[in-house]
């Protein structure tokens, strides 16, 4: 999912275990996932399976797997997922790491199994070492949804993102971090930007999946920078990571609590999945001034679905333009950057008018 | 003069609508069903909200469209969850808000949480606070709520005796269902949503079809609920969806039996929760059974004749199939 590969990574490495990463998502990966899962199951699951299935070519014996209790689906895909490789003869153990049915020992033995012979110390030590890589990541994320839109030469910025992460990759153990996030910033910094350059303001929003990974995104990121819009995505890792696994441990953060606040006037109740923060976040950026919403999310998401059905109503009550994409194995691209163009167009001309009004 | 509430023929209707009705009856107010889903009533709710909801959920929101400008209020409850850590499909969490932020104009709609997720969360709080809209009097809350509660278990009663819901003819007396006099040589089991497989116009009137092809159906709704749970734990995890654990455990159960010949599994198109359970299913049947499964998927373009045509197919099948197995069995 997105680049949080580098933080399970750094976590599992630094205690002993060896992981296989596999390739990144590709066409052949999807293919592989649309063969053999349901057919109305959402891409997240078809990619996620086609990765497995990749990784167990490169020698992965173990699938650790976040689980969940509803009301969305994906709390039942690792035992989905699992039913479909065993079906395929794929010999795969499966951890799932979620909130403990019975007792909170069901959890700690399942972490134990991963991790092996390890003080809890050094698994903590581990964790934290993960989740300050997804901050490290998120920063650099962020400057470049910053730099795109003004570089003065198209793709200097991309190539930065990715030499800055290569950094932050390299780093093993936790003390190197904070140097090796210094080195990266400044690869950022040495963009050459063009400061004054007028650019569009575009909120993302919907489900996490199709969010932060540019695969199924088709790089919406990229795109949209190359069109001279800066980007905010409502969700990243390191704040999805601080709020549904730390359960809020980290302090002084952006959080989705004043997203879900200003929700309830259009959506009264949790739907599961990212929906509420959707509609929320989607208010937000409204009154934040954004020249614009996209929404993005697989094709049969549930409670983005009902976020969706909400949103025109938030668009016509204050004003905002707000597009929805839809996602799933049969996106071309051409068809993406068609509709994203006349997107950013039409937001370019609502914003010139309101100047000239002004 | 006495306020009408309408109650949409769609959703949990087929469970839950003699308990309201009880409910509300006692409280001396007035309700009304919107009318049998039509073509009509489909297009108005496939108009009114985005293409990528479900058939069911278009339904729902043309028969709230059919209450329009006839009713008071709208009966419109959140269900969250009608049994501990378990979840109804998340649609039915937004439903209400889907509907108020597609509409205009609506009357009134009573949305109160049904809530039961938590251990200690009473059904009786949901309906003190949808009383509370029409009387003050706790005393005759609580008469109605008891009254409900009975209705719903007669209801439950009534299924679990063979009765489908609504069908003509039950007697509330728990005798099991009368035969009716036709010829019955094989049993199906439809495994699906209460509002896809009961509504007539959606279902293509796939019980009544099945009945005229001599088949006695069962469905998932004719099993009492310690049994589908115990079924259900053969999964590796519990299912969080109360509906589909229903289904799930129906679907293992019936493979089970020995007379039962085959079994219709019905799901709408782009249905989250039957994309999973569904899959789970057709596993089990390849691996543990040799009984013959129908997969449907029925969604707004549903044409009759390719509906029929599977249907002749899968009852072909399945009589040829036993047909098979008696002559296995006279000569092994």
């Amino acid at each position: 999912m997105g680049y949080m590969w580098i933080c399970i990574k750094a976590m599992l490495e630094y205690l002993n275990v060896e992981v296989v990463v596999p390739p990144p998502s590709s066409k052949k990966t999807l293919l592989l996932g649309v063969k053999h899962a349901p057919e109305f199951a959402c891409m997240p699951l078809k990619l996620n399976l086609g990765n497995f299935m990749e990784a167990a070519e490169l020698g992965a014996d173990t699938i650790v797997m976040a689980g969940g209790c509803g009301p969305c689906r994906f709390g039942y895909y690792a035992q989905v997922e699992h039913a479909i490789l065993r079906d395929l003869d794929y010999q795969y153990q499966l951890v799932v790491l979620e909130p403990p049915q019975k007792h909170i020992g069901e959890l700690l033995s399942k972490i134990k199994h991963i991790t092996g012979r390890q003080s809890w110390r050094r698994v903590i030590n581990g964790i934290r070492f993960g989740y300050h890589k997804a901050e490290a990541v998120d920063k650099l994320e962020r400057m470049a949804h910053y730099c795109r839109p003004r570089e003065t030469k198209a793709g200097t910025t991309d190539r930065a993102l990715q030499n800055a992460l290569k950094e932050i990759i390299a780093v093993a153990a936790p003390e190197g971090l904070p140097v090796a996030l210094n080195r990266a910033v400044d690869i950022m910094k040495a963009v050459p930007l063009e400061k004054n350059r007028p650019v569009l303001r575009i909120g993302l929003v919907g489900e996490i999946y199709t969010l932060l990974e540019p695969f199924a995104n088709q790089d919406i990121e990229r795109k949209l920078g190359s069109m001279g819009v800066e980007v905010d995505r409502s969700i990243y890792l390191s704040e999805w990571v601080n709020e549904h696994l730390f359960l809020g441990l980290v302090k002084n953060t952006r959080n989705s609590k004043l997203a879900k606040q200003k929700a309830v006037k259009y959506l009264r109740h949790f739907v599961g999945g990212h929906g509420l923060e959707t509609v929320g976040s989607t208010v937000l950026y409204a009154e934040q001034g954004y020249d614009g919403v996209i929404q993005m999310l697989p094709f049969t998401c549930m409670p983005e679905i009902v976020a969706q059905s909400i949103l025109p109503r938030i668009s016509s009550e204050l004003g905002i333009p707000v597009m929805t994409l839809i996602v799933d194995e049969m996106s071309g691209e051409a068809g993406l950057v068609t509709r994203l163009e006349a997107f950013v167009d039409l937001l370019a001309r609502r914003k010139q008018t309101r100047e000239v009004l002004a | 003069m006495s306020v009408t509430v309408g109650i949409p023929r769609a959703l949990l209707y087929y469970y839950y609508y003699p308990q309201w009705k009880t409910f509300f009856d006692h409280l001396g107010v007035k309700t009304l069903v919107s009318r049998e889903t039509t073509r009509g009533i489909l297009e108005k709710g496939i108009k009114s909200i985005v293409d990528e909801a479900c058939l069911p959920v278009k339904l729902a929101v043309g028969h709230v469209l059919d209450l329009y400008g006839r009713v008071d209020y709208i009966f419109l409850p959140r269900i969250v969850s009608t049994a501990r850590r378990e979840y109804i499909c998340p649609k039915f969490l937004g439903f209400p808000d889907m509907v108020r932020n597609n509409i205009d104009n609506l009357p009134p709609l009573i949305d109160y949480d049904l809530d039961l997720y938590r251990k200690g969360s009473s059904l009786y709080n949901f309906f003190y606070t949808v009383g509370r809209q029409f009387t003050h009097n706790p005393a005759r809350i609580l008469t109605a709520y008891k009254a409900s509660m009975e209705s719903l278990h007669m209801h439950c009663r009534d299924m679990e005796a063979g009765w489908l819901p609504f069908e003509p003819g039950v007697n509330h007396n728990h005798e099991q269902r009368p035969h009716d006099g036709n010829i019955h040589d094989v049993t199906i089991a439809i495994i699906g949503h209460p509002y896809n497989i009961y509504d007539r116009y959606i279902s293509m009137n796939m019980i009544k079809r099945l009945q005229d092809y001599g088949a006695n159906v069962v469905t998932a709704d004719h099993l009492p609920e310690h049994v589908f749970r115990r079924e259900a734990e053969k999964l590796p995890k519990q299912l969080f969806w109360t509906m589909n654990q229903r289904m799930v455990g129906a679907a293992f159960y019936y493979f089970d039996r020995p007379e039962v010949d085959g079994l219709i599994h019905v799901a709408s198109f782009g249905c989250g929760p039957d994309s999973m359970t569904g899959e789970l299913i057709e596993r089990f049947a390849r691996k543990e059974s040799r009984k013959p499964l129908l997969n449907l998927t029925i969604d707004e373009h549903t044409g009759e004749a390719g509906m029929v045509t599977r249907l002749e197919a899968f009852m072909d099948m399945v009589r040829w199939r036993r047909q098979l197995d008696d002559v296995a069995a006279t000569y092994y």
